[in-house]
């Protein structure tokens, strides 16, 4: 990428120069880029947090080997972890996985890259916009990678930061604290968030090329659509909740705090009056979309992979577009749900658990779509298929085992145990990040001009399938045995847990297990680069506007601003000869005889 | 391979939404702020709704003072909508006299602001000694910066950011009439916030 | 076309002056000795009245395109349902001293004795 910096200045003097190139470029492709570079690194890492507390689990009190003496007594005393420790290693998993690791993969990475390339734009319609989205984005994960060196380390208080713990502990008023820090990287973090969606939604309602009608578009756009109104209107409330927070933190405020507490056996002293409830209320109300924030954009991946690697046109695409945006919709009015054990009165409660019972049918309805899409197809099992193949049960199962946590009855039993972790994790690891994996190996080629090794790919694959499960499948019955998710070291005390305790061995090895097979996926990226098989502009036989670009896209992406003529997915259809089954969006009608003049 | 990109709708509008990429832009992000002060109106509702006793901000706070505010913002609507008319009537001194005065008014604005925030910590009136006061400081501080970030973009467009006028007057004209939907709004939020904060009773 | 911005400057002349006696009116409103509810009611539409004058004229939201109206119905929806819902839950709260207005919670049946 960065070979010909040198002696550029006295060549051509209306080149960019290096820094403005590819550090604080205005090409939605080079932001794009950085976003996945920077957010691939934040899920490395706080994959390795994750590792760390599974050592904890598996073997509680035991000296980490290797990493225990060097992270320092405090944090490690003698090598094995401390409490507070672990505490900040499950906040930090948490927060570095959601909003420093996938979002800004999934919607600034992939949304940033592609949808200008989909929707056949030069660009982002703000593109400078675009970049301070991307360096507000880099100041918010520094805020949160130093907060665990400020005194007594990182947030501690969970993901969710719930008051009043999370305004108790490291009370001083310093803004380097943990909590403190985290409140401040999530500020920024959300007005990057803010910046980027406007951005897209501007680019896809604004910049769609002569031709492009909504009914053209690739669901990946619609899906980016969707999510972007979902950042956009869901998260100020949390901007909101996080400066009221800083302000019961900082100024002593107690919009959090209700009167009366005692704390350590002494009363605790400020004005009080304060609702704990408020800040789950308005932390939900962004954090319930926001799983939608997560799972949108994978679902638009995987319908482009789905539909390019089947050779058919997606079956009913029409209803993936309306039930991907009657979910976001009802995602906004089921946040609650997560809050039933909070003295819910029944009537809030119904309310709460028939829209979460009716949000799983628009759910249903995308995941029945890409199920029936591969039905007929002469399936292509390349990387990225694989990848997109698995999302479908794994999603499922994530979903399904989300149903009984939606209604009230069953959540008390299940609330807060490892039955939730499992839940979510099926939704988000082997849910959405297989599909960003199967993005990755898809676009890999548009974006570098080589492709990605298949075999490295296929080693990736099936052992990153076979530990994810080992990984999150016992935690369903470690959930419903009842053991809490929160124990630091796995609830050894409590005699219901005794016969499930075994499994946190088996999921430590399938911890490990599953990062050692992603040193599969980081030498094949970096291999790739410079030893994968060269490709054309279009190696995958694609019918989306990016393939028609130069490889990789040049600054300005299009040769010629292309006109769409036809849908989205146009593979096979009725009457094409043999030797090309597809009909891209940029071929004009004469040269597509047989394929019909419109579609929906 | 032109270095340089031309944006389409960046100064005209697109046929089909009849608007310009800013003019989206820039409700979207209202779109947002809606969100966010909704979020601290909700929460003052509840908080209020939840006290057993609330403090009458009119025998706790300087109303008059908020008042003066309260003519000093609607005068800044009034002077930032002529500086974008006098544009459309292709008078370059009456839109800097406009936009000046709408930038002064964001200063006296501050100003008043400031000696009222500076009686409360005379007095001792922090957020740390009731609900009410910590919401009186969060909001009317975060619509503070709302302002400062305001008069940063009007300051802008009224010196270095009015060059555009020469060559793209088009162009310029849209800027001014995107910042002023923005001023507009935080006007729309103190409209909210004098009466709520200010007037309401106590219990 | 000038003349059509002289007839709105005007317009917008028009407006300033009734947003100033609508801050007039509004603390005159508050000085009267109405009650908590009534005065809140009176407070709220006033605003209101003023709001809608400087989003319609000033913003010119009464004249804009569809899809500005189609966001900010969105808008305007999801914020009912965040203030609505919240107070609603809050309201229906098991054990909690107020509901909303501080109408006294429902009485929770002491159930947990007879189990």
């Amino acid at each position: 990428m960065a070979t010909d910096t040198h002696h550029h200045h006295n060549e051509h003097h209306d080149e960019p120069s290096w820094i403005r190139k590819y550090v604080f470029s205005t090409d939605h492709k080079v932001i794009g880029i950085q976003y996945g570079l920077t957010s691939l690194v934040f899920l490395f890492f706080g994959f390795c947090l994750l590792m760390m507390m599974r050592w904890q689990l598996a073997y509680p009190g035991e000296a980490l080997p290797l990493l225990g003496k060097w992270l320092g007594e405090a944090r490690m005393p003698g090598g094995v972890m401390a409490p507070e420790f672990y505490n900040q290693l499950g906040a930090m998993h948490g927060t570095i996985m959601v909003f420093l690791g996938v979002v800004p993969l999934a919607v600034g990475a992939f949304g940033n890259y592609l949808v200008p390339l989909q929707v056949g734009a030069q660009d982002m319609a703000f593109p400078k916009l675009n970049m301070s989205s991307y360096w507000v984005y880099f100041v918010g994960g520094v805020v949160m990678f130093a907060s665990f060196f400020v005194p007594e380390g990182a947030a501690q208080s969970g993901w969710t930061s719930y008051a009043p713990l999370s305004i108790v502990t490291t009370p001083a008023q310093s803004i380097f604290r943990g909590q403190t820090m985290w409140l401040i990287g999530m500020v920024f973090l959300i007005t990057s968030s803010l910046l980027g969606s406007v951005n897209i939604i501007v680019t896809i309602v604004q910049l769609r090329a002569p031709g492009l009608t909504w009914m053209r578009l690739p669901f990946f756009c619609w899906a980016q659509l969707v999510t972007s109104f979902l950042l956009l209107l869901a998260f100020p409330p949390l901007e909101a909740a996080g400066v009221m927070q800083l302000m019961d933190r900082l100024a002593g405020s107690s919009f959090f705090m209700p009167a009366g507490l005692v704390i350590s056996g002494k009363p605790w002293e400020g004005s009080g009056g304060g609702s704990a409830l408020l800040w789950q209320h308005l932390f939900w109300f962004l954090a319930h979309p926001e799983v939608y924030v997560l799972i949108l954009p994978a679902m638009g991946i995987v319908a482009e992979v789905i539909a390019n690697n089947t050779r058919k046109p997606l079956w009913g695409y029409s209803a993936l577009v309306w039930a991907s945006a009657i979910l976001g919709f009802l995602s906004f009015v089921v946040w609650a749900h997560h809050m039933y054990l909070t003295g819910m009165g029944t009537a809030i409660s119904a309310f709460f658990q028939t829209t979460t019972m009716l949000i799983s049918v628009p759910s249903i309805i995308i995941l029945t779509a890409l199920i029936l899409s591969l039905w007929g197809g002469s399936i292509r099992f390349t990387t990225p298929m694989l990848f997109a193949l698995a999302f479908l049960p794994m999603f499922g199962i994530g979903g399904l085992t989300g149903l009984p946590l939606g209604l009230a009855t069953s959540d008390i039993q299940l609330h807060d145990t490892y039955y939730v972790i499992g839940h979510f994790h099926y939704v988000v690891a082997p849910g959405t990040i297989f599909a960003l994996f199967a993005g990755i190996y898809y676009w890999y080629p548009k974006v570098t001009g080589r492709r990605m090794s298949e075999t490295l790919g296929k080693w990736h694959f099936w052992g990153s399938l076979v530990f994810m499960n080992t990984v999150f499948m016992p935690m369903f019955v470690q959930g419903m045995a009842g053991m809490s998710r929160r124990m630091y070291d796995g609830g050894e005390a409590y005699l219901h847990n005794q016969h499930v305790l075994g499994f946190n061995r088996m999921i430590g090895v399938g911890a490990w297990g599953l990062g050692l097979f992603q040193l599969f996926f980081i030498i094949n990226f970096f291999w790739s680069l410079k030893r994968g098989e060269k490709v054309n502009d279009n190696p995958w036989k694609a019918t989306t506007l990016e393939w028609n670009t130069p490889t990789p896209p040049p600054h300005g992406n299009f040769t010629k601003i292309p006109d769409a003529y036809r849908g989205p997915y146009e593979y096979s259809l009725p009457g094409s000869d043999t030797h090309k089954d597809y009909y891209p969006q940029w071929e004009p009608d004469h040269v597509a005889k047989a394929g019909p003049k419109e579609t929906k | 391979m032109s270095a340089h990109i031309e944006i389409p709708y960046n100064m005209d509008e697109r046929p089909d939404t009849g608007l310009y990429n800013a003019k989206l832009g820039v409700w979207l992000f209202l779109a947002s702020e809606v969100m966010l002060f909704g979020a601290l109106f909700s929460s003052y509702v509840l908080l209020r709704t939840g006290a057993s006793t609330w403090e009458a901000g009119h025998l706790i706070l300087n109303w008059k003072l908020a008042m003066v505010n309260t003519f000093v913002l609607i005068g800044s609507s009034v002077t930032m909508v002529m500086s974008w008319a006098a544009l459309k009537m292709n008078n370059l001194a009456k839109f800097k006299l406009y936009m000046g005065l709408t930038v002064l008014c964001g200063i006296a604005f501050l100003v008043i602001k400031g000696i009222e925030y500076a009686a409360k910590f005379e007095h001792g009136l922090l957020p740390n000694q009731s609900t009410f006061m910590a919401i009186y400081f969060t909001m009317t501080g975060l619509h503070g910066l709302h302002v400062i970030g305001g008069m940063i973009v009007n300051g802008y467009l009224l010196g270095p950011g009015s060059k555009m006028w020469a060559t793209e007057p088009q162009r310029f004209t849209n800027r001014i009439e995107v910042a002023g939907l923005y001023w507009h709004f935080v006007d729309l939020v103190w409209i909210f916030l004098f009466p709520t904060l200010y007037l309401l009773p106590g219990k | 076309m000038s003349e059509a911005v002289q007839k709105q400057i005007k317009q917008y002349l028009i407006i300033g002056l009734a947003l100033f006696i609508g801050t007039v009116l509004t603390v005159w409103v508050a000085e009267l000795k109405v009650t908590i509810l009534t005065g809140i009611i009176i407070a709220v539409i006033i605003a209101t009245i003023k709001s809608t004058l400087v989003a319609g004229y000033f913003m010119h939201l009464l004249h804009e395109r569809k899809i500005i109206y189609q966001i900010l119905l969105l808008t305007a929806v999801f914020t009912v349902v965040m203030v609505g819902l919240v107070l609603f839950s809050h309201s229906d709260q098991q054990g909690a001293q107020h509901g909303i207005f501080n109408v006294p919670a429902k009485q929770v049946p002491a159930a947990a004795d007879h189990h």
